[in-house]
């Protein structure tokens, strides 16, 4: 048996763990991959974990609670930082009282992204300090240091992870050294939350001064590790980036970087000037090496080429070779495709034969793009459909705006989707405009979530549902139409064919539940219905 | 005695368990107090595409991922799959492949990942008890007989 003080987790799992024996009062956040088993292992260790219906409404519910002086923990993917991006930039000016630590999981590589922007550029622009960790016990400690951070500089943090860290096991020996969080408590402070041009502007200033601080701290007690290794070369890393450079050069003097906003610039300095040649090996933009130059420290970099895709040991031997020759392409696997009998299926069949322009989004239904539907135009971010198809009918001329239609997932729609069709009611292209929704009754693309229109919280006990019919009619969309393509089969087709013919709004609810959660979703709802008639008895008893 | 890192790649499709018998053999190694890191890319796995995960197991594990070339053990459930990974294997490295299991000896076609880790674990020096125990913790226990039977199948001298 293991010894019980040494583990195998995630990264995902190690973040959970910390917060947990951090004592987090709340974890809320959007799923998005690699980030999203963060909060449900932190909710199935029995902390309070759940899911917000986008990352920007999930920081401020965050922001609130570290202002009520709670610890916070709020978890995204890269991208949904950019949706985050407006709470976090002032949050950075009004500071929080408890503590709040901003998660955010790159993929490098985009082995599931539309995009590989390097977030730690978020870390300067917003003026939050930032962590690196490199494995498992890192995340777990990291965790920690950044709760630390969080609460003694009163700032929100970023712990930024990548695919690898969230998604690699190793061995982590867990140590909380955290006094319990203070009970939670609301102290007027109008002048520093109220974010009013008078208010903001001293706050700027104190802003600046606490990076200030943080940054002698890290310089003098960082968690940055100097590796003692060979003068001729001097590797400067962080993240995952580090443990592949130790193994490619084992023998080179290393310093990794742990906390890399504010950059540790003075023992970068020394670093770089105890050793011949120092060169930055990092993954994605060149964020290190920008720093250490603007400080006027001589470093070299990676060549282009290796900005692209992830690193590992083969390349960062090359990068340290200064090899750019053609790298050999990678063997294609076979791609994924829609599951045989998945619902979206049938909407894209007839999406395909009526030969419609397809706004298209973010989800499973995405892979409606590959043939043999070929039944997807546009995916650039969530919530896009709606908007990118309404710009398409106002642009296009009348016989192919026509064709025009924009497709998006249940739990994109709830994302990002709402204001779409607020946009479509209030600036109505004079063909009208036609939506689907196909409502899988779950979160699919990250591993079957839930969200406000599952009626189910993240641990899948009942709670509000959001009925997109009732909504889509209350915003003055004049048709909408719920079918089962299972039940009806050609149903879709025909709604379809009659909304591109009229000048209507008209939203179609594609809804049947996605093949790999049916079973589940039953027997939620089979539990749910059991305590509520076990309430219903006990209250019928009492009374 | 310093153990070097024993490189282990799976690789299969979404469905087959590849990922599943990862976590085993990690758990495995991890129990017999080896340092071990394990890999893969997982997100879009569901529907049916390829899918590898990397185990790393030794006294002092650094990088997560096996670097293509250096793969000691490469063990595929889906024979379309064993060409796209082949430059992961070394110089001498060892391929094991679905057709070391007599499909008729199989119970359940399902447990050909815990048949193919019973091939693997010949090759190992982890304890049989500890590959027991790290399949029993990965699946629930209606299903223990049926892999033990598979484990013990691929394990048994060939
Ligand atoms: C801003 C942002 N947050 C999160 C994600 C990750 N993500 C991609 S699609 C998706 C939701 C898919 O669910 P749904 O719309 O219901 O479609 P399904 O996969 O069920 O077909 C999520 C969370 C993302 N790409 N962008
Ligand atoms: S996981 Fe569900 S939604 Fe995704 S392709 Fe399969 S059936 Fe369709």
């Amino acid at each position: 048996m293991s010894a019980p003080d040494r583990y195998l987790w995630s990264g995902n799992e190690a973040v959970a763990h910390a917060a947990l024996d951090a004592g987090v009062t709340l974890g809320a956040g959007y799923p998005g991959t690699p980030s999203t088993e963060i909060l449900e292992h932190f909710s199935a260790l029995g902390g309070r974990g759940q899911w917000s219906p986008n990352e920007k409404v999930a920081l401020e519910v965050g922001l609130g609670a570290a202002f009520a002086r709670g610890r916070v923990l709020v978890t995204m993917k890269h991208v949904g930082l950019n949706v985050a991006a407006d709470p976090l930039f002032t949050a950075a000016y009004t500071g929080v009282s408890g503590a709040l630590v901003v998660i955010s999981a790159d993929d490098p590589g985009m082995a599931s992204s539309q995009n590989e922007q390097d977030n730690r550029r978020y870390a300067v622009a917003a003026g939050v300090p930032m962590f690196e960790p490199s494995d498992s016990q890192e995340a777990y400690d990291f965790t920690l240091a950044a709760i630390e951070t969080s609460e003694r500089w009163h700032i929100p943090v970023i712990l930024r992870m990548t695919t690898r860290v969230c998604h690699s096991l190793t061995v982590v020996r867990p140590a909380c050294r955290l006094a319990p969080p203070p009970s939670t408590a609301f102290e007027h402070d109008i002048a520093g939350r109220v974010m009013i041009p008078a208010n903001a502007r001293p706050a700027h200033h104190r802003l600046r001064q606490k990076l200030a601080e943080i940054l002698a701290w890290n310089e003098a007690s960082g968690p940055n590790r100097f590796f003692e290794g060979d003068r001729t070369t001097g590797i400067i890393a962080s993240g995952i980036t580090a443990v592949h450079a130790r193994e490619a050069a084992p023998t080179a003097s290393m310093l990794k970087i742990g906390m890399s906003y504010p950059l540790p610039i003075e023992a970068i300095r020394r670093f770089a000037d105890s050793v011949d040649r120092c060169i930055v090996i990092e993954e994605g933009d060149p964020y290190l090496a920008d720093g250490i130059r603007a400080a006027g420290i001589r470093v070299d970099d990676k060549p282009e080429m290796y900005r692209f895709g992830e690193l590992n040991v083969t390349r960062v031997r090359r990068i340290l070779a200064g090899d750019v020759s053609p790298e050999p392409a990678a063997p294609k696997g076979k791609p994924p495709a829609l599951c045989n009998n998945c619902p979206h299926r049938v909407a894209f069949n007839a999406l395909h034969e009526m030969d419609c322009l397809v706004a298209g989004d973010i989800g499973c239904y995405t892979l409606g793009a590959l043939p043999p539907f070929s039944a997807m135009d546009t995916c650039v971010c969530m919530g896009a459909s709606i908007s990118v198809g309404l710009g398409m009918r106002h642009a296009l001329p009348e016989h192919q705006a026509r064709r025009v239609v924009s497709v998006i997932g249940d739990s994109t729609f709830v994302h990002s989707g709402i204001t779409g069709l607020a946009e479509m009611v209030y600036n109505r292209p004079p063909t009208g405009h036609v939506v689907v929704i196909l409502d899988n009754g779950t979160t699919a693309m990250t591993g079957l979530q839930e969200h406000p229109g599952t009626g189910r919280t993240l641990d899948h006990h009942a709670t509000g549902k959001i009925p997109f019919e009732d909504l889509a009619r209350s915003m003055g969309v004049e048709q909408v139409h719920v079918t089962d393509p299972f039940e009806q089969p050609e149903e879709f087709g025909r709604l379809l064919k009659k909304a591109l013919a009229s000048n209507d709004l008209t939203l179609i609810i594609a809804r049947r539940p996605c093949l790999l959660a049916a079973s589940r979703i039953k027997q939620y709802e089979r539990a749910a219905q059991e305590s509520e008639c076990s309430a219903a008895a006990q209250s019928g008893g009492s009374a | 005695m310093a153990r070097p890192v024993t490189n282990v790649v799976f690789a299969g499709l979404g469905g087959q368990g590849v990922i599943k018998a990862s976590d085993i053999l990690s758990q495995a190694a991890f129990r017999h107090g080896y340092d071990v890191k394990k890999s893969e890319i997982h997100g879009m796995s569901q529907r049916g595409g390829s899918v590898t995960s990397d185990v790393r197991f030794g006294d002092e594990v650094l990088s997560p991922m096996v670097t293509d070339g250096e793969t000691d053990y490469l063990v595929v459930l889906a024979p379309e799959e064993v060409e796209s990974n082949r430059r992961r294997l070394r110089e001498g490295g060892t391929l094991i492949t679905p057709d070391r299991i007599d499909p008729a000896a199989l119970a359940n076609p399902k447990s050909l990942n815990v048949a193919l880790l019973g091939v693997l674990s010949a090759h190992l020096d982890i304890p049989e008890s500890l590959w027991l125990d790290a399949i029993h913790q990965a699946f629930p226990e209606k299903l223990h007989r049926t892999n033990d039977a598979a484990f013990a199948l691929g394990r048994k001298p060939q």
